[in-house]
């Protein structure tokens, strides 16, 4: 067995931490004063979190010249997902009380929601589609769909810092924007670079 | 002439109170009583009162062996019957933006909030300007032990019982002018004990104003304890503002200047975002904050256990203190004056 065998399990467990902290802190009555309200920013967080090394791996194959971030790639995405399915999960319940109508009009009425609703609703069709049966299946326009991701990256960030809008408290937020156009930032200059260098006639 | 009351006990006549002394005492109370909202209130709080008188103890003790304690006396027609929320929560979850935005922060920097001397300028536009130390505020009146309940502007709630006497008090020592339609409360900003100030949140020090029948209500509490000891820092202490009907923000932390104006004070989180923030700032499920429904909220401390996360109360206008202060609006548009 090679170390990079072990190395899958293991990211496979660590990534389930966050949530094992949350049932560990429930478990001992420490979820602060307000657990509703700290374990929905908690998974929330998660979820911009496991989204963000997702996107990273693609940078970090080009930067390191290493195939094996890829691996990595679709695990860290469907953990962005799940953290995501239990933040949404717990807002539509005690929130809404899984009332359907109640939740749509809060998604119409604040853009805050609005915004995070469509970076859940637009992982959906991503986590669906991430077996390999479906990527030989969809063949380019897998590709296409899952360049969705960048808007999910963008409505995510909105949603977080109109969250904090109203107190003007941008530090930990303003990291995690920095974070995402970097990451959006770089794929954007490395496609300039590239079309740039076609048109020149030149080797990439 | 000799008196039996119903038992047929004779009653000693140097215990008969003479009519025109008991209607004396009646008119007094009377008089008390109808001040200038008094009359609104008594139905309510005589109902309250009701409810209470049987099962009257003492003030809440504090369930902190180390902290200060402080004497007051129940006053049961302004409290409400609600289960309390547990100090623990009450003493660490907060808003008090001097020492961090997180509401685990106050709890854990407050430390160095020096509350001994403490003096509160009284000034503008009164008869008797005066700058008063805590001591003589603590002085002012008997101290009350009020059960309320406050609700976050952010959508939760807590049942807390403070240790204070009525603005009032004074208000009414201060003398206030003809001009003074306003007061402005000026909170406590030195960034040596505030670690928060470093932040640009908000701009310091943190101001709150209230009009002034507003700040004249009887419930609007002048506040120097809670759960029977004095007020912990990170709630607020050594005096701040508890305005049981508006959101919690409008109660100011660590008074430090009270000045009566003409105009209308700009509030701080008004001017931080005037579009979410007003004025008034009264608990009101019927208008929304533009980036969340005020329609319910959570009440602390509630559930927990086998039920982590218990569903939302409705939230009640006023913070469901209509009857005693809906008065004091009559004919304005709530949702214009938010």
């Amino acid at each position: 067995m090679r170390p990079s065998d072990l190395l899958r399990p293991a990211v496979f467990i660590a990534a389930l931490l966050p949530l094992a902290r949350l049932v560990w802190l429930g478990w001992h009555d420490d979820l602060t004063a307000n657990p509703f309200e700290f374990v929905t920013r908690s998974t929330g967080t998660w979820a911009l979190v496991f989204l963000c090394l997702s996107l990273s791996m693609t940078p970090a194959k080009r930067l390191t010249g290493l195939t094996q971030w890829i691996k990595y790639r679709r695990m860290l995405g469907l953990y962005s997902f799940f953290y995501a399915v239990l933040h949404f999960t717990l807002w539509f319940w005690v929130d809404h009380t899984l009332d359907v109508q109640a939740m749509w009009l809060d998604v119409l009425e604040r853009p805050f929601i609005a915004a995070g609703f469509t970076a859940f609703v637009l992982l959906i069709p991503l986590a669906a589609t991430s077996t390999k049966g479906m990527m030989r299946r969809l063949g380019h326009n897998w590709v296409r769909l899952h360049r969705l991701v960048y808007v999910i990256a963008i409505a995510a960030i909105l949603h977080y810092w109109w969250h904090k809008a109203g107190k003007n408290d941008f530090g930990t937020v303003g990291i995690y924007a920095g974070v995402v156009t970097w990451l959006l930032g770089i794929r954007l200059w490395w496609a300039w670079r590239d079309a740039w260098r076609r048109r020149a006639g030149r080797p990439g | 002439m000799r008196r039996q009351d119903e038992l047929g006990r004779v009653i000693p006549a140097s215990e008969i109170t003479p009519r025109e002394v008991f209607e004396q005492r009646r008119s007094l109370i009377r008089a008390a009583a109808a001040g200038a909202f008094g009359a609104a209130l008594s139905p309510f709080f005589a109902r309250q009162a009701f409810a209470k008188s049987a099962e009257s103890a003492g003030p809440t003790p504090s369930p902190n062996a180390n902290s200060e304690k402080l004497a007051a006396t129940v006053n049961a027609q302004y409290s409400t019957k609600e289960k309390l929320t547990r100090y623990k929560d009450v003493t660490s979850y907060n808003n008090f933006y001097e020492f961090g935005t997180d509401k685990g922060d106050p709890v854990e920097y407050a430390h160095t909030l020096i509350t001994r001397p403490w003096t509160v300028a009284v000034e503008g536009h009164v008869r008797n300007p005066k700058v008063y130390d805590i001591d003589e505020l603590l002085k002012l009146a008997p101290l009350e032990e009020r059960i309320y309940r406050l609700r976050c502007v952010e959508g939760w709630s807590m049942v807390i019982p403070w240790i204070g006497v009525s603005l009032s008090e004074l208000i009414r020592k201060v003398e206030p002018t003809g001009n003074a339609k306003y007061i402005e409360f000026v909170t406590l900003a030195d960034r040596k004990q505030m670690p928060g100030l470093s932040s640009p949140v908000l701009e310091w020090p943190y101001v709150e104003g209230l009009r002034l029948d507003e700040a004249m209500h009887p419930l609007t509490l002048l506040t120097f304890g809670l759960y029977g000891e004095v007020l912990p820092k990170q709630n607020g202490a050594p005096v701040r503002l508890v305005v049981p009907w508006k959101y919690g923000f409008k109660s100011a932390k660590s008074i430090v200047r009270i000045r009566f104006t003409e105009t209308e004070p700009k509030n701080s989180w008004q001017v931080a975002a005037p579009h979410e923030y007003g004025f008034y700032s009264n608990v009101n499920p019927g208008v929304p904050h533009p980036r969340w429904s005020q329609a319910t909220e959570q009440r602390i401390g509630e559930g927990g256990g086998s039920v982590l996360f218990p569903p939302k109360r409705k939230t009640l206008l006023f913070n469901g203190y209509a009857e005693q202060v809906a008065s004091l609006y009559t004919g304005m548009d709530l949702k214009k004056h938010f």
